[in-house]
């Protein structure tokens, strides 16, 4: 087998290992959450007998090991669960299962994450690159002000100051991005237009400035020398000697970054009105809905993994050491 | 000015920025050099030789800038030449060869990609033309499977064949001038004069001007045509090669020399202090020493001799416990060692001492001198407050420096000072045996000839055993009382060392000893010619 093929795997294995471990994090920390579903809907005048039947019918009265095994269980096969929500003792079971409240949103913050990252990671490697090549210069000191001034505002400010400069002052985007199954595509893209920028504005900065620490970093090196010395143009130098020896920590901020558009987005999706998996997670964990919880900690832990992992095969196929063993 | 005069630099100087201001380090010298001419530059590290063969391409490097001075490179002058004029001829007319070939390949493109590319940038050939004249430049390099060799990565060829190829992949464009910046100074001996011959045929075959930059007096005299020697970023003299080498004037350039002046008589004798006995070591599953065995006279200089990956820094490992032997014993006044550090007793630890290559990292910046040395004294003597203090002073008097170097911190000594303060910190332990490992391959020959002064000095004095790792035949010649001789793991012979120096050697001490180059012009070609011999041989023996 190629080694390549062989490090993939173990990494894939490792990040299965992870997300096992992951998986009790988030199970055993909702264990310590104070309160429970029953008590936070049947409120505090509820008899001992009535909680008791409640716990029951969800489950809640079997020990912690035994819901965790039942829960990975159903996992492994697909099943996220029943919501715990709208199963009030009221007799009749208008509960939803978690995939179909938690579907909609995840394609909702993935379609935002997408349009974000498609912005905003050619535009950080572009102005990184630029930056690198142009060191020093008014470019490069604008780029870094202002980069660094987006990053160091809180995100929901940005948002607000782009939805007072784009859709108060000069109503361009609205300022509500709320959208239904329905919305057709360009709509959506037109509804997330704010959104987007500001998390653009947000992520920009950061893979952005490593870009250019990558590059730099590399600048020095005596291959870089070398290729001067050969006469090669000043670009040429960046893009085919520097840059190829730059993705591994390119690959990694972006990773991480990416990662941030899907589980770190809640703010902004309050402030536009988005339905995201965010907002979601946050209401569930509100009253208490612990199989909505675990799907969302869940899904935001695979992302992790999902993104790191393939920053990990970036960094190893762009090296040719791996990648052409002796 | 006349036709066949290709570079002509005038009145250069260049200043260098550092401790934030600029400082001159090249102050105003000429340099001439006729087409198809070689001129060697030689001095010590600092005396600013790089910086002069860069400027020769209108080049400085990122704190330098060149100040003054006209660079007349065929006709036009690169002091005022636009950045995209110097740009079209580096690569193309001028060429450069770094020092070295693993870190100036870029990791991320095959060789022959990198050795065609200038050319192809410039557009002196099509890329076809370009990699078939790039295989007969692999060829003419005598690089193996000269077809195939430029498909691979740098990390899948030798530091040799990568020094070969960067030839090649300066000879590309077929460059009027190619600038050879310490071009085999990373190289084990016996490379060494391969890739030398290889240059030196290039350069003659294309008749190819070249200016060689090294500070070994005896690889320029194989190189040069004429050599001009640079100190402090001045000029000392110029003179044809025959010239210069047998009757130089200045005593600068005399005192270049002085290493091989040193003479020792060998003495040895049967009291051995320490014995390794059929020692095999192995890094995890990769074995290093094959069944070693040395012995060392007590008092005397034992040398180890070999190349890089020979094994002999692994012996001084295994001697002072930091890597266990996986076989053997190592007896020290006649009873056996614990094999690993951690069994030993301080005693023992202090009865073997080291000093290392490189001074500047064996130190920690932030102990001055008088923490650095006071320290085993405390630790191994039990010295506590102004004996301490008495003990150091008495230690700095013996490597020859005053109590005003007590304070400082490394940063702010020579590189010989801090290889002096090494040894005093070897010293204060009061050991029986002070392993050297290659104390010397980082110094310049001037400052290379005290440490050797000092450290047979020390011997006289104190008595004390050294084992003399180094790969450098002429500091072995200086100073050793015995040598061994290792190869691949192996030690290929022990004994006096006029009896090692003096033929018949074993084949592999014969090989070695004949790539040292000589202060002769002739030794290349004859060395060259007697190694493809060999190897002709050795490949018909096989078939």
């Amino acid at each position: 087998m190629h080694p390549i093929l062989t490090t993939v795997l173990q990494r894939l294995a490792l990040g299965l290992l992870t997300l096992f471990f992951v998986s009790v994090i988030i199970f055993s920390s909702i264990e310590f959450l104070p309160g429970d579903f029953t008590q936070a809907v049947l409120g505090q005048t509820a008899t001992e007998e009535t909680v008791a039947a409640f716990r029951r019918e969800l489950g809640l009265d079997q020990p912690a090991i035994v819901r965790y095994f039942d829960w990975i269980g159903a996992l492994a096969q697909g099943d996220l669960g029943t919501s715990f929500s709208g199963r009030a003792s009221s007799g009749v079971d208008r509960s939803r299962p978690v995939v179909d409240l938690v579907g909609p949103r995840l394609e909702n913050t993935l379609f935002l994450a997408s349009m974000t990252a498609i912005v905003a990671v050619p535009l950080a490697l572009t102005l990184g690159i630029l930056a690198a090549l142009y060191r020093g210069s008014i470019f490069d000191r604008m780029v870094n002000a202002v980069t660094l001034t987006t990053i160091a505002m809180p995100e929901f400010l940005v948002a607000y100051i782009l939805i007072l400069l784009l859709a108060s002052l000069n109503p361009i985007f609205p300022s509500l991005a709320n959208i239904t199954e329905d919305t057709p595509f360009w709509e959506r893209v037109y509804r997330c237009a704010l959104p987007s920028m500001t998390l653009t504005l947000v992520i920009v900065a950061h893979m952005m400035r490593m870009t250019r620490a990558a590059i730099i970093n590399l600048l020095a090196s005596p291959y870089i020398e070398m290729a001067r010395l050969k006469g090669l143009s000043p670009r040429k130098v960046i893009l085919t000697h520097a840059l190829p020896n730059a993705w591994a920590p390119i690959a990694n901020v972006v990773a991480f970054n990416l990662a941030y558009l899907v589980v770190g987005v809640v703010v902004v999706e309050v402030v536009f009105v988005y339905p995201g998996v965010g907002q979601l997670m946050v209401d569930a964990v509100t009253t208490r809905d612990i199989p909505v919880v675990q799907a969302c900690a869940l899904i935001f832990a695979g992302t992790y993994i999902v993104l790191n992992l393939i920053a990990d095969i970036i960094s190893i196929v762009t090296n040719p050491r791996l990648l052409h063993p002796r | 000015m006349s036709d066949d005069i290709l570079l002509h630099m005038k009145n250069i100087v260049i200043d260098g920025f550092s401790d934030e201001s600029w400082h001159e380090i090249i102050k105003g010298v000429d340099l001439t050099l006729k087409r198809g001419e070689v001129l060697g530059l030689i001095g010590e590290s600092g005396a600013g030789k790089s910086t002069l063969g860069l400027a020769a391409m209108g080049y400085g490097r990122p704190g330098i800038r060149l100040t003054a001075g006209e660079i007349w490179f065929d006709g036009q002058d690169l002091m005022t030449a636009s950045e995209a004029d110097k740009q079209s001829l580096r690569g193309a007319r001028i060429a450069y060869v770094a020092q070295s070939a693993a870190a100036a390949f870029n990791p991320a493109h095959r060789l022959i990609d990198q050795t065609i590319e200038a050319t192809l940038s410039h557009g002196v050939k099509t890329s076809a033309e370009a990699a078939e004249d790039a295989k007969s430049l692999y060829a003419a390099m005598d690089l193996p499977d000269p077809e195939n060799i430029g498909f691979r990565y740098p990390h899948q060829v030798s530091g040799g064949q990568l020094q070969r190829a960067m030839t090649a992949m300066a000879m590309s464009a077929r460059p009027d001038l190619i600038i050879f910046d310490e071009p085999t100074t990373a190289l084990d001996v016996t490379t060494q004069v391969n890739v030398l011959a290889a240059m030196r045929e290039a350069v003659d075959r294309f008749n190819t001007a070249a200016i060689y930059i090294t500070h070994d007096l005896a690889v320029v005299a194989q190189m040069a045509d004429r050599i001009k020697v640079l100190r402090y970023g001045e000029e000392v003299e110029e003179a044809e090669t025959q010239e210069m080498l047998s009757n130089p004037k200045h005593p600068y350039t005399k005192s270049l020399w002085a290493v091989r002046s040193i003479e020792k008589p060998a003495e040895t004798s049967d009291d051995y202090v320490l014995e390794i006995k059929n020692v095999t070591a192995a890094y995890g599953s990769v074995p290093v020493l094959h069944d070693v065995s040395i012995a060392v006279p007590r008092g005397k200089t034992l040398a180890v001799v070999g190349e890089s990956g020979s094994g002999k820094s692994t012996t001084a490992r295994v001697i002072t416990g930091l890597l266990p032997p996986t076989e053997g014993d190592v007896l020290f006044n006649g009873a056996p060692l614990p094999a690993a550090l951690k069994g030993r007793s301080k005693d023992q630890l202090q009865r073997i001492q080291m000093i290392y290559q490189m001074a500047d990292t064996a130190m920690n910046p932030r102990h001055t001198v008088r923490e650095t040395i006071g320290r085993p004294v405390e630790f191994y003597l039990g010295l506590r407050g102004s004996a301490v203090d008495q003990r150091v002073s008495e230690l700095l008097a013996m490597i020859e420096l005053d109590d005003s170097f007590l304070d400082r911190l490394p940063g702010e000594l020579s590189g010989g000072q801090k290889q002096r303060v090494c040894i005093a910190r070897a010293l204060a332990a009061e050991p029986e045996v002070i392993i050297c490992d290659e104390v010397t391959s980082a110094l310049d020959q001037v400052v290379q000839e005290g440490i050797l002064k000092l450290l047979m000095k020390l011997q006289r004095d104190l008595g004390v055993t050294y084992i003399f790792i180094t790969h450098d035949i002429a500091t072995v010649q200086a100073i050793s009382d015995e040598i061994v001789v290792m190869w691949m793991g192996k030690v290929v012979e022990q004994g006096i060392k006029d009896e090692i120096m003096q033929p018949p050697y074993p084949e592999y001490t014969e090989l070695l000893l004949s790539s040292v180059p000589t202060m002769d012009p002739g030794w290349l070609k004859g060395a060259a010619a007697a190694r493809k011999a060999m190897s002709i041989a050795e490949e018909t023996g096989k078939a």
